[in-house]
């Protein structure tokens, strides 16, 4: 009996909670987003601002990883898609204030930022977490040792040889610039892809090469570092970018985000850098040892390591991967749709006349030649992140096969079936569709095939501006160097173009008349 | 009667292909155009069923100017029919020769019944040759299911640019018999256009031979023979000229 009575007391009490909670929780819809730019440093800063605001509040956050860029992330944020990603000082003031000064102090840099991103955009910067991600030069530990090198003014007495990439030897804030403020005797000077320029200090061919100074690869060859003395380098921050309306917002999330102000230096990162690019852990394990750490976090369960197998991933992540898939296909089917349902008419109309015709197709062919990430990119001023850009962007790749075989279709028809057509006396429109429709139908049906799998195939990249797909895992997975994450993107994406293009080349056999068969 | 009084065409690009040609076909009779190739045959044609424009001149049937007529309605009344047929290459045989029955809205019974008929009434077998593609029948054949289409709705005038023009000569002779015969029955007022001198003295009433856009003779072929004429001459000589 009174076993009974204390189960029906829980059980009532369970209730009661539940009802609460679901009250309390749809009153408050706190939702915040931290965004991230597709590279390893930015997505470990996510995941620690992310699981610092997790574990001082309730609040959930959702994590937005892939953002193609600045430009992405900066849109993506102003448009309230995101509500903070990690920024570096140096890109604030040059790719997006546009300021080209040189020699600034850290401390004018974030102020600078700081002023002109509130005034301009309506943006705060937080505090910066405490290291500068710049250029660095690096030297074998031993051969700086030996010539008692340890920063950059101490290169002037030695001739050393200088292996820098290709982006360093020519920019202004890169050897240019810094030939001015320091003196070098650079017996040889060569530009190399970055990694060979690693590659050729550590076996010894080159004697000194530029960095960042968080690079994960400076800890996994052991480089030395030489400090920048006379500050050429520009400062390159890293501090939380947020929406102005955080701190009104969620002040407790803003609260738990000083906590990180000053408490990460440039070894700090570099080991978490490398953690995930060498050591291949997840980007949320990382951060979370990191907090635990400095006692930010406490022991709190990560969803840890990496699956290594492919296969076992895959099946893992089954359901997840026909969510994407299905997504995706929503993508690509409706910009295909929206493509043929303009590109057909287009094409049936400009076929009519071939000057207009060459214009239009001329046209497309162009925007066809736009590299896919630059056509997602000029969508976002235009509709902001998300999946409205990304079927645009993915429409106007469409269009061009679909008009062109349009056009294509009703010219290679002999005009004498015209001509007989008129000359039976139809009228222009049953022309249409009683002769020149069923006979380019199998010429048109390849261009919807062939923009079909374009389209597939391209909306893989959506996912860096946010819309979501199978792109979702690629775009993580290279950010974080998981491949086998990118696989679960990459090989359903395939497997998805490939089916839809022999279902496509099996209707368009079906569309091809009869009379037009062998 | 079809008309042609004084027609000139001038083309877009500014070539005369016409210049002030006068004909008359009496209804009932065949009319063949003969000449060399680009001396305005075809042009002639496609103006009596304004696929093209005349740039001067009146032509007429049946006493009314061609162009006050709906030119859709104008061309379901005319048969017309080119070389190596122009059947389209999606419809079967049958459905080839109900298009004109198609566009003026028949019913499908009727549709089919007639279709029998012009089977039957070029020479055709209905049940093994009606559902076959032009691709799957022979030169002779699609000519044939050309002409059965041209008659569908059964047109008093009848236009015909070459029809024989591609077939091998032994084809091309049995086809001109079935001409001849058809055109006793059916009593069609036809343009012939034709750049064989035998089969226009053949199969026509009237003669007329083009050169450079006008009509340099006219006349029956028993005329046309008697007179020992120089271009037909020419013609007879030279073969297909
Ligand atoms: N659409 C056009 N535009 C300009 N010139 C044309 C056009 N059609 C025909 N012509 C020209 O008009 C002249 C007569 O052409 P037409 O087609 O009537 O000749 P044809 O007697 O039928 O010749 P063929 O026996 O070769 O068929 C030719 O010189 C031709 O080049
Ligand atoms: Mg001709």
């Amino acid at each position: 009996m009174s076993c009974r009575l204390t189960r029906v007391a829980r059980a009532t009490a369970i209730a009661v909670y539940l009802l609460v909670t679901s009250d309390g929780a749809a009153g408050q819809t706190t939702k915040i987003a931290v965004g991230a730019k597709p590279f390893t440093e930015s997505a470990v800063l996510a995941e620690v601002m992310a699981q610092t605001i997790e574990a001082y509040t309730d609040i959930v956050v959702e994590r937005r990883l892939n953002l193609a860029g600045t430009h992405v992330c900066l849109a993506a944020l102003r448009g309230g898609e995101i509500d903070l990603y990690a920024e570096y000082t140096g890109t604030g003031l040059r790719d997006i204030l546009g300021d080209k000064s040189e020699r600034i102090s850290p401390g004018l840099a974030f102020a600078t930022v700081a002023k002109e991103f509130a005034r301009r955009f309506d943006l705060e910067w937080l505090a910066p977490f405490g290291f500068d991600n710049t250029y660095v030069l690096l030297m074998r530990p031993q051969h700086a040792a030996e010539l008692a090198v340890t920063k950059v003014s101490d290169l002037s007495e030695h001739p050393l040889r200088f292996g820098v990439s290709h982006e360093f030897l020519s920019r202004p804030d890169g050897l240019p610039g810094l030939r001015k403020v320091y003196t070098f005797q650079e017996s040889h000077t060569v530009g190399m892809a970055h990694d060979l320029a690693y590659q050729g200090l550590v076996e010894g061919s080159i004697d000194v090469t530029d960095g960042y100074s968080t690079d994960a690869k400076i800890l996994r060859y052991g480089l030395a570092t030489l400090a920048d003395d006379r500050h050429f380098f520009p400062p390159y921050e890293a501090a939380p970018l947020a929406r102005r309306d955080l701190a009104e917002r969620v002040p407790e999330a803003y609260e738990a985000l000083r906590l990180l102000a000053g408490r990460i230096d440039a070894a700090a990162m570099r080991d978490m850098n490398f953690q995930v690019e060498q050591k291949r852990r997840a980007p949320a394990a990382v951060a979370a040892d990191f907090l635990g750490s400095l006692g930010i976090v406490a022991d709190r369960k990560v969803h840890s390591e990496r699956e290594t197998g492919v296969f076992r991933l895959l099946y893992q992540r089954r359901w997840k991967t026909l969510d994407l898939a299905s997504r995706h296909l929503m993508l690509a089917g409706g910009a295909v749709l929206a493509a043929c349902l303009i590109g057909i008419p287009l094409g049936i109309a400009v076929s009519r006349r071939p000057a207009l015709a060459k214009i239009v197709l001329g046209f497309a062919s162009v925007l066809q030649t736009i590299p896919s990430i630059a056509l997602l990119a000029f969508m976002l001023p235009l509709f902001g992140i998300g999946v409205a850009p990304a079927l645009v962007a993915l429409f106007l790749y469409g269009l061009l096969p679909i008009m062109r075989n349009t056009v294509t279709g009703l010219h290679s028809i002999e005009d004498r079936l015209l001509d007989v057509g008129r000359g039976l006396g139809m009228t222009d429109s049953q022309i249409l569709q009683q002769v020149e429709l069923p006979l380019a139908a199998p010429v048109l049906m390849a261009g919807v095939r062939t923009a079909t799998v374009i389209t597939v195939g391209t909306a893989t990249l959506a996912a860096f501006i946010g819309a979501g797909g199978l792109g979702d895992p690629i775009v993580t997975g290279l950010a974080t160097t998981d491949y086998a994450l990118v696989l679960c993107g990459a090989l359903p994406a395939a497997a998805l173009a490939i089916a839809l293009d022999w279902i496509l080349g099996q209707v368009e056999r079906w569309v091809t008349p009869s009379g037009l068969r062998e | 009667m079809i008309a042609l009084e004084s027609v000139s065409k001038t083309y877009p690009g500014g070539h005369q292909a016409l210049s002030d040609v006068s004909l008359e076909i009496n209804d009932g009779e065949t009319l063949a155009l003969l000449g060399t190739s680009g001396c305005g045959k075809t042009t002639t044609l496609r103006l009596i069923n304004r696929l093209i424009e005349a740039s001067a001149g009146r032509i007429s049937i049946g006493g009314r100017d061609i162009e006050t007529l709906d030119p859709i309605e104008l061309r379901r009344n005319i048969g017309y029919v080119v070389q190596e047929a122009g059947l389209f290459p999606h419809m079967t045989a049958r459905l080839n020769v109900e298009t004109v029955p198609r566009l003026l809205g028949w019913s499908p019974q009727r549709r089919s019944e007639r279709s029998r008929e012009l089977f039957a009434l070029v020479g055709l077998d209905f049940t093994t040759l009606a559902d076959r593609y032009p691709n799957q029948l022979s030169g002779g054949q699609r000519q044939r299911v050309g002409l059965a289409r041209a008659l569908a709705a059964d047109p008093p005038v009848v236009l015909m640019d070459e029809p024989y023009g591609a077939l091998d000569p032994i084809t091309r002779r049995q086809l001109q018999t079935h001409f001849l015969d058809l055109k006793a029955r059916l009593k069609k007022t036809m343009v012939l256009v034709t750049h064989d001198v035998e089969e226009a003295l053949r199969l026509a009433d009237t003669v007329a031979i083009l050169v450079d856009g006008h009509v340099a003779e006219i006349g029956t072929p028993k005329g046309l023979r008697a007179t020992e004429s120089s271009l037909v001459n020419t013609f007879l000589r030279g073969g297909d000229a």
